[in-house]
């Protein structure tokens, strides 16, 4: 054995375990339960069994296609099942439809594009709610209310995360500030317009 | 029926949606009977996954019974009760049958570089998820089991994504007997992660965060050592310090891509968005571990570039593995493992919020307020 004075990295002894099997045995329910790799499920990493998944297809039967799917360009084709939840429509629609078309996965511009899709349908979304009888409400939709409910001081105490918690309010609050300035300023100039 | 619909970054609210309709003949719907928020879901709820589309439904870890089933299923019924694994696979593409099920070819028409996943953008293929009264299922025949009679709802809906995560984790840093594990983020999937590291074999296993009462659940659940990051000006030497100056054998990356730890990092990633989200934890990996060793990545990344240090990881001769979970192959041995005790998913739920307080759950568990690990939601109790 080597001097114990020096961190085991610098010479060639593995040091002696801190504690036995036994001693992990007795202290921690289930401790080597999976020591044997035949008992760990992602052994062997790529197991071909095709007869286990369940399925009894040898290509999946296509879904219905009703209205122009977009998908990636390192694609075949459209896959044969996808979803429908939100299709492509408006002017982040063309945004996100470019990005599909004209941009493989492998290039930035493709998702920056993306991101700038989903900017334009945040923005067009809440000023479309002001029509409906559901306007965007950025009260009750951030849950802020819970901040009085969950302890919003005394759960942030000495976090140093807490630092960027105050950046967030700015990030969702910012830009409904900055719309309502915008607004007033000019109404203030059309009436003032308007007066002479 | 009412579901949860995102409205832009940072704003979530309840909307009343028709009930989906079955698309597929392999399609079913499933009444949700539980749901949770994941910390995947704060990456979209944050804004900081291309292709979230205002009206989207969120949700990949949820359990339900069966409503309605297609016309070509044969191994579930109406009324049956089934947990649903969060990657949505076709069991028969060149990926499924190597059982790579979040790797699934055949069920995302909008990128190749990840596969389907419930409620998480049009990214993972454009699927409404979970947190809401009713689900549209695809390739029922291949994804949802059964619940167990003896199983608890709370430990089956864990098992559909942060529990089977924990342990796929630790299964790819192929743990020797004796090897120190650590494991960085002490949320419900690194909880997990370090409870199953011992059962690998690990010698040592250190959790590493900064929120107490998740360091006190890894001590008490996970009868893991922990280590308060807030409470070291510089993780890596204390780890090395720990270590006898070798660094980890394994490390598993638990925290992912709104790690935190470093302002300038949290803020130019995740807030100001000038990067795909916040390598501090990867970094931290892959400075952490002891040459030769292996970095297990299961903390999620989007897919617009990091500044990883990969310089560092070559020439330490590191092994990376990581993955989306394929969920339904950890599901056997992890059964075991739930029946018996050694791993207890549902000790971690701190919080449970109806279907109709979505906004406040999101940002309960965002801001981790409250002492929130693991939130739940319940899509009937109004
Ligand atoms: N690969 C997959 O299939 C998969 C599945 C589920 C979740 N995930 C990902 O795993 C990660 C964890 O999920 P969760 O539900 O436990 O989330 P969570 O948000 O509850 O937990 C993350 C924890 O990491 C901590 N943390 C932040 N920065 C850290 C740092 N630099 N070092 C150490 N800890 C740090 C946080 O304080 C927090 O406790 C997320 O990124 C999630 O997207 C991946
Ligand atoms: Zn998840
Ligand atoms: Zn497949």
């Amino acid at each position: 054995m080597t001097d114990p004075e020096i961190p085991s990295a610098y010479v060639r002894d593995k040091r002696p375990p801190r504690e036995t099997r036994e001693q992990l045995r007795a202290r921690i329910p289930g401790w080597g339960a999976d020591l044997d790799p035949a008992d760990r499920p992602s052994h062997p990493r790529l197991h071909y069994a095709p007869g286990t998944t369940g399925a009894h297809w040898d290509f999946p039967e296509r879904q219905p296609e009703r209205q122009p799917r977009e998908r990636s360009i390192e694609h075949a084709f459209v896959t044969p099942v996808f979803g429908t939840a939100q299709p492509l429509r408006g002017v982040s629609g063309a945004i996100r439809r470019l990005a599909y078309r004209r941009f493989s996965e492998g290039r930035l511009a493709h998702w920056l594009l993306l991101i700038v899709g989903d900017r334009v349908d945040a923005w067009s979304s809440h000023l479309r709610s002001f029509a409906t009888l559901h306007p965007d409400n950025p009260v009750t939709e951030t849950g802020v209310r819970a901040e009085f409910t969950h302890g919003g001081l005394r759960s942030r105490r000495g976090r140093s995360d807490a630092r960027h918690h105050v950046l967030d309010p700015v990030i969702v609050a910012g830009p409904w500030v900055a719309g309502a300035a915008v607004t007033y300023t000019g109404v203030r100039r059309l009436v003032r317009a308007l007066r002479h | 029926m009412r579901a949860m619909v995102y409205r832009g970054p940072y704003k979530v609210r309840v909307e009343e949606k028709d009930v989906p309709a079955v698309e597929h003949p392999n399609d079913a719907i499933v009444r949700v009977t539980l749901a949770a928020i994941c910390g995947s879901d704060l990456h979209l709820y944050h804004g900081l996954m291309p292709d979230t589309r205002v009206g989207h439904t969120f949700g990949h870890e949820f359990i339900g019974v069966v409503e309605q089933v297609g016309s070509s299923v044969q191994n579930l019924q109406v009324g049956d009760r089934v947990m649903v694994p969060f990657n949505i696979s076709c069991g028969s593409c060149w990926f499924c049958a190597r059982e790579l099920y979040s790797n699934c070819h055949n069920v995302n028409p909008n990128a190749t570089a990840v596969g389907g996943i419930y409620g998480y953008s049009h990214t993972t293929g454009g699927y409404d998820g979970g947190q809401a009264q009713y689900v549209r299922v695809p390739f029922a025949d291949v994804g949802p089991v059964r619940i167990p009679d003896w199983m608890h709802d709370e430990d089956a809906v864990l098992l559909t994504d942060a529990a089977a995560t924990g342990y796929f984790g630790a299964q790819l840093g192929e743990i020797a007997e004796g090897d120190t594990v650590v494991v960085l983020g002490a949320g419900p999937v690194g909880l997990i992660a370090a409870q199953s590291s011992w059962l690998m074999g690990a010698g040592r296993v250190i959790v590493v965060d900064h929120l107490q009462e998740r360091l006190e659940k890894a001590r008490t659940m996970a009868h893991a050592e922990t280590l308060d990051y807030d409470e070291h000006d510089d993780v890596v030497v204390e780890l090395k310090r720990q270590t006898d100056f070798l660094g980890a054998d394994v490390v598993i990356e638990a925290a992912g891509a709104e790690a935190d730890g470093n302002l300038l990092q949290q803020v130019t990633g995740t807030k100001l968005k000038l990067q795909g989200g916040s390598p501090v934890a990867l970094n931290w990996a892959i400075d952490g571990a002891r040459k030769g060793g292996t970095v297990s990545v299961v903390g999620a990344y989007g897919p617009i570039p990091n500044a990883v240090k990969f310089g560092d990881a070559l020439n330490k001769g590191l092994t990376l593995r990581m993955n989306q979970t394929p969920v339904k192959r950890q599901w056997p041995r992890m059964f075991e493992h739930v029946r018996n005790g050694h791993l207890t998913p549902r000790a971690m739920v701190t919080h449970r919020f109806p279907l109709e307080h979505i906004a406040e759950a999101y940002h309960v568990f965002s801001a981790k307020l409250d002492g929130c690990i693991k939130p739940l939601v319940l899509p009937d109790a109004a």
